[in-house]
């Protein structure tokens, strides 16, 4: 039996100050999401007056102190931004996950002492040193294995992503194998599977939810991450033809345009409905790996 | 609870630093708030430091940002003076008479805007015309001007730059720049970027071209500049060329207030204007001011 001391009217009271404070808290962040949502939305919508839909969404061209016809295409972008994403996914996903998998199954506990934290400090290089990285060395390695005359290219960008993305995927990815119950594996090494096959047959399916939340929330960071492009991929404002080509993504053109831009003016609003597609992509990708995560746990509960 | 002990670490150091940032000798100092142009960052670095040096009571912050960000800063109110290696824009003065903010301009450089390629690059010259179809996008190909069989490459500033909209306005014809451009984060970039491209071609302020030494920077080829056809050819680097206005791409670089400028800005502005300001100029690469925008500067001090 565990004794309990008796509260006083003055602890009943804490009690419920404190739960209080916590209840804040947690309202607060969903009151801060519903803000910037409603910011974005009330000055993203004035670009509207000017610029149709249509065009915003369909235009490939982005050009808007043109002065032939200003332009607000925003098509390019938004498929340079898919494009550097995917391409980063492509890259750390299976570095990722088996990264994960070697912790979770393979390393000795000494190994997986040191590479973890190792991996955890990968996620705490600031974005801006990741883009030197790209400029001084990724960069002109692209140029010359793949013998272009610079190697600001979309590939760049998608590297560097990759590194940036991979703590998320393995971290999350280790956890949810780390999280499948033993007796799983050990009716599968009693049946006579090896390792291997219990790592590919039994693990890797019983927490394949896991892993696509870790690959979701790493395309989250992915596609907002913003310095490490801006430096890296060169900026320019083509529709992307391959990853071999300089590309500017959605962040990117935020970035370079909103700290010129004159307030309250067309071109203002529309860097905020860019803003706005760019919370929208997010929070969808952000949710369906909360809504399989969740699935995951009481998969295996 | 590591989270909760690093948070109050960091409030409490940011107490601290706020606490010393108050204290009563910075006070007293003036401040001057620069900020704008990245083709002129460096050089009122060097002017406000120097000047600084001599009259110890003033504290200058020079911010870079594009001369569009620096025009901003004035008619937002968050600068003393900014830093525009371009016009004001009709769109922009009429915002500023909007927040009855009334621009006072001053000429305090001259730059000459160099047409840069990698030092491989065999091309030595090229013409107005042939500037602004490389960068509209119409040549795409370096033999097209006898140069390599070679997609040309091309390097080019962000909107916000004062330098964009210059090349855009005079050599471009108001046309699009080509969406092919890759927008480099100022000068420094674009120079970083043609040293490693061998197909790259870029434009920057003059002063950029020099290293510490006060030499063209390994590597990069500075073209020389025609006209037309028929004119002769000049480089940006021969001073004579750019001072008789010769050189076809040279223009005014400008700082400007709102209103009258303060004593402190005004005496600034004259250490500028002054013989050693304008030697200072020279030193950094840039050319110094001739006698008419010199005399139209002295009508905005007062």
């Amino acid at each position: 039996m565990i004794s309990v001391k008796k509260k006083g009217v003055l602890g009943d009271l804490k009690e419920s100050l404190i739960q209080k404070i916590f209840q804040t808290s947690g309202l607060l962040a969903i009151i801060v999401l519903l803000g910037i949502f409603a910011l974005l939305f009330y000055t993203a919508i004035p670009a509207f007056r000017e610029v149709s839909l249509k065009e915003f969404l369909t235009s490939t061209r982005w050009d808007p102190t043109s002065p032939e016809r200003p332009e607000y295409g925003l098509l390019s972008m938004l498929a340079s931004t898919v494009m550097v994403t995917i391409g980063a996914l492509l890259i750390a996903f299976p570095v990722g996950v088996a990264v994960a998998a070697y912790l979770s199954d393979v390393a000795s506990p000494r190994v997986r002492e040191i590479v973890k934290p190792v991996v955890e400090l990968l996620a705490a290089i600031p974005s801006v040193v990741v883009g030197f990285i790209g400029i001084t060395l990724v960069g002109p390695m692209i140029a010359k294995i793949f013998n272009l005359s610079h190697g600001l290219t979309a590939l760049n960008g998608s590297l560097l992503l990759a590194i940036m993305a991979l703590p998320t995927i393995i971290s999350i990815s280790e956890d949810s194998l780390n999280a499948v119950p033993i007796s799983f594996v050990e009716a599968s090494l009693a049946l006579g599977a090896n390792r291997w096959q219990t790592l590919v047959r039994v693990k890797i399916p019983a927490a394949l939810s896991g892993i696509i939340a870790s690959l979701m929330l790493g395309m989250g960071r992915a596609i907002g991450e913003t310095m490490t492009v801006l430096m890296a991929t060169g900026n320019a404002r083509a529709f992307p033809q391959g990853f071999l080509q300089s590309v500017r993504t959605l962040t990117a053109n935020i970035a370079i345009e909103l700290g010129e831009v004159p307030y309250y003016t067309t071109h203002y609003y529309a860097l905020f409905a860019i803003g706005l597609v760019l919370f929208i992509m997010t929070f969808f990708v952000n949710l369906t790996a909360d809504v399989i995560l969740e699935k995951q746990k009481r998969k295996l509960q | 609870m590591k989270k909760l002990t690093a948070t109050i670490g960091l409030l409490a150091l940011l107490l601290v630093a706020s606490l010393g940032l108050t204290s009563p000798a910075s006070a007293q100092k003036k401040m001057i708030q620069i900020k704008g142009s990245d083709t002129m960052v460096n050089l009122v670095q060097i002017l406000a430091e120097e000047y600084m040096a001599k009259k110890p009571g003033t504290a200058i912050a020079v911010l870079g940002g594009g001369s569009g960000t620096g025009i901003t800063a004035i008619i937002n109110g968050t600068c003393d003076l900014a830093n525009h290696s371009r016009e004001w824009k009709p769109k922009e003065l009429d915002l500023a008479y909007e927040k009855g903010v009334r621009p006072r301009i001053f000429a305090i450089a001259v730059d000459a805007l160099s047409i840069i390629v990698n030092e491989k690059n065999p091309i030595e010259t090229l013409t107005m015309a042939q500037v602004g179809s490389i960068f509209r996008g119409e040549i795409k190909n370096w033999k097209v001007l006898g140069g390599p069989d070679q997609k040309i490459s091309l390097y080019g500033r962000q909107s916000n730059s004062g330098t964009y909209s210059f090349l855009q306005e005079h050599v471009l014809n108001n046309k699009n720049y080509s969406p092919d451009v890759k927008e480099m984060n100022g000068n420094a970039q674009i120079i970083e970027a043609v040293v490693q491209d061998l197909a790259g071609i870029g434009y920057v302020g003059v002063g950029y071209l020099y290293d510490e030494k006060g030499e063209v920077r390994k590597g990069l080829k500075v073209l020389k500049i025609k006209k037309d056809d028929n004119a002769p050819e000049y480089s940006p680097l021969d001073k004579e060329a750019v001072y008789s206005a010769k050189y076809a791409i040279s223009r005014p670089l400008y700082q400007c207030t709102n209103g009258k400028p303060s004593a402190a800005v005004a005496d600034f502005i004259r250490f500028e204007l002054s013989p050693e300001g304008q030697a200072i100029v020279e030193k950094e690469g840039f050319f110094k001011i001739g006698k008419d925008l010199m005399d139209q500067n002295e009508k905005n001090l007062r």
